[in-house]
């Protein structure tokens, strides 16, 4: 059952992978790609490192909703184009919908029908999440403190490339603007009648 | 595990994480007023951290930290002699880059904080990879020093030149370190842990030959040997010269102590595996690197094409295997990353009308306007050739004495074929300074660079062959171990 599912889902890995980089369409890349993050996701249940799966669930496809956000704003795609050719990709959409559905329905009815199998690859032990927790911060100190000063790395780089100071652009001034007083704003004359200023 | 006894066994990353951390926080509040400030602290921390590795290797022996019963018993953390030396003059070799860039950066208007934080960083990513022993360290360290020399690439944002280099290196990069991980992981699943012990230990087999041609693959792009070395030319010259500078420095002398090490450590009962490999790697860089630089005309250029036939002949050092090859490793790639950084400060010393020079034409007459540097720049370009009054010989020497000891007599004859045909664009460099007509006066050299230029000079110059006999010494104790 156990390999019957892994080379189901491991088939789907390497052709959604496949598909990210054959894409025309990047915004059908992206969807491959949260297609091949569902599947690795389920690879890791299957080997029972179900927290790793959640992590893979959570952080990566939630970063590529952010990602797909991006290629949205930053390609110039024509979207009436593409909805357009709805017919053309109702193939390809409906096949991603229907393996995405049928890994939940094999997850399901192992679950169901698996005849006690447990998804903790070895039950009475400590949960995934306690182990890992067990090891990071003793066993792997110093990986999980240089992967913090790469992550840091990497914010600085993203800081130093794209932040920069205009001193052309006007900024509001709060405390310039409430300290204004009624002499540096409004000035009196003395209109004489028939004259201008 | 004790924390303290670890973080003082691993010293030289300890002074360079708390500074760097630290720094970072000035650098927030003071801004970009006090980059002088940092790029100075931060010299001087490199220069702390390299004095904490020799002071290291002065103690003779290897040093293990984070090491834990069951998952890595030897530590994930382990410096030999042989990675001790090469993380010494690594640090070395970023601080003098970080302490001679100051006029470079002033006159590009790059004065930024985060100059000399990143390339502090980028040192302890290099540095922490040396002391790898173990694949995940290996990784987080390379990508410490990749991340940083990315964004150090593409520091000049106004530059579209910069900005290619930056991207380019980015992509490349980012392929090189999947297929390192691809590699690492092959290596994993077929020698059962990720220690370099345990991988030593495995029985060969055809999936950890496997993993370890993708590791030679990543781990040969990060020290630009062919056929991995397509970046470097368009890296080197569209980043700005003082982050070459570090580039062809720091860096360059890790990597080919890292591959050295990984080598030696993990793979040292697989050799009959990868010599071949590294042989003709070492052999197509030595011969690209040749043939490349003869028709280019941008001195950037050139010496990235120079760094690539130099990084061959330290292959066929580690060809030959530990024994023969890890003190003729560390001979040459020491004198080689001396003389470049020297090439490289007179490089940055050189300016005309507030513009860096560019092309060989630049150089044209520079012995009748600039005669100090022009010698200065005459010595150390024969060191980098190999020409025998300079150092630069005797690392070569070293490096053939191991070729040919271990049996490997083409790959010599080849390196041979090489250093004759470099000559070609070596001496064109010389031509131009020493027997063309003078153009236009140059502009003022800073102290700092010119210091850096004669004190290079000095060393790869034969005067000092006690240093050189010292140098030998040194590296004959630090086979790997």
């Amino acid at each position: 059952m156990a390999l019957i599912a892994f080379y189901i889902l491991s088939t789907i890995v390497v052709l959604s992978a496949l598909f990210v980089v054959a894409a025309r369409n990047p915004v059908h890349s992206v969807l491959w790609l949260i297609l091949a993050f569902f599947t690795s996701a389920g690879l890791l249940v299957l080997i029972g490192a179900e927290f790793l799966a959640m992590l893979l669930v959570v952080v990566y496809v939630g970063a590529v909703a952010v990602l797909f956000l991006f290629v949205v704003m930053m390609l110039d795609i024509d979207f009436v184009a593409l909805k357009q050719g709805f017919q053309n990709y109702l193939v390809v959409g409906a096949l991603i919908a229907l393996a995405l559905l049928a890994e939940i329905g094999i997850v399901a009815a192992a679950a169901t029908f698996g005849g006690g199998e447990t998804f903790n690859a070895s039950p009475g032990a400590p949960t995934n999440a306690e182990a890992l927790s067990r090891v990071l911060y003793t066993d792997y100190l110093l990986l999980f403190q240089m992967s913090g000063i790469v992550l840091l790395v990497a914010m600085m780089g993203a800081i130093v490339l794209t932040l920069r100071s205009r001193p052309s652009v006007k900024r509001q001034n709060i405390a310039e603007q409430t300290g204004r007083k009624r002499k540096d704003a409004v000035e009196l004359k003395d209109v004489r009648p028939g004259q201008g200023l | 595990m004790n924390f303290l006894a670890d973080i003082t066994n691993a010293l030289p990353e300890t002074i360079l994480v708390a500074f760097g951390l630290s720094a970072l926080l000035l650098g927030a509040i003071g801004g970009d007023r006090i980059s002088g400030l940092l790029r100075l602290l931060a010299a001087l921390a490199l220069a702390a951290a390299s004095v904490a590795a020799f002071v290291q290797f002065g103690r003779g022996e290897a040093i293990s930290a984070f090491a834990s019963a069951e998952l890595s018993p030897n530590g994930l953390y382990r410096v030999t002699l042989f990675t001790l030396f090469a993380k010494g003059v690594t640090y070395a070799m970023a601080s003098l880059a970080l302490f001679m860039s100051g006029g470079f950066l002033k006159s590009a208007q790059m004065e930024r904080y985060e100059y000399p934080l990143l390339v502090t960083f980028g040192s302890l990513g290099a540095g922490m990879m040396l002391s790898a022993n173990d694949l995940m360290t290996l990784y987080v360290g390379i990508e410490t020093l990749s991340l940083s020399s990315y964004v150090l690439a593409a520091f000049r944002r106004d530059s579209i030149m910069s900005a290619e280099a930056g991207l380019k290196y980015f992509v490349l990069g980012a392929l090189a370190s999947g297929l390192l991980l691809y590699g690492s992981a092959l290596v994993y699943g077929f020698s059962g842990g990720t220690g370099f012990e345990v991988i030593a230990s495995a029985p060969t087999s055809v999936g950890l030959i496997f993993g370890l041609v993708f590791l030679i693959c990543g781990l040969s792009f990060k020290a630009s040997a062919a056929p991995f070395h397509i970046w470097t030319p368009d890296v080197y010259e569209g980043a700005p010269s003082a982050v070459v500078a570090f580039f062809s420095t720091a860096p360059k002398i890790a990597a080919v102590a890292l591959l050295a090490n990984v080598m030696f450590v993990a793979f040292g009962p697989h050799i009959d595996s990868w010599q071949m490999i590294i042989a003709i790697i070492s052999a197509l860089s030595m011969l690209i690197g040749a043939f490349g630089a003869l028709m280019q005309n941008s001195i950037k250029r050139i010496l990235a094409y120079s760094s690539i036939s130099n990084v061959g002949f330290a292959l066929i050092a580690i060809a030959a295997g530990a024994e023969l090859g890890s003190a003729a490793v560390l001979v040459y790639m020491t004198l080689y990353v001396i003389a470049t950084l020297g090439i490289f400060a007179g490089v940055l010393a050189l300016r005309r009308g507030g513009k860096a020079i560019d092309t060989v034409a630049d150089l044209n007459g520079l012995v009748k306007t600039k005669p100090g540097i022009a010698l200065g720049l005459l010595v150390l370009i024969f060191s980098v050739a190999g020409i025998p009054p300079a150092a630069g010989f005797w690392g070569k020497l070293q490096v053939f004495t191991a070729g040919i000891e271990s049996g490997m007599l083409w790959l010599v004859l080849v390196g041979a074929l090489a250093s004759v045909v470099s000559l070609g664009y070596y001496l064109r460099l010389v031509w131009a300074m020493f027997m063309k007509p003078a153009g236009e006066p140059m502009d003022r050299t800073d102290a700092s660079v010119a210091a850096i230029v004669a004190i290079s000079t000095l060393i790869v110059f034969p005067i000092l062959t006690i240093g050189i006999q010292f140098l030998l010494s040194a590296a004959a104790q630090a086979v790997v171990g």
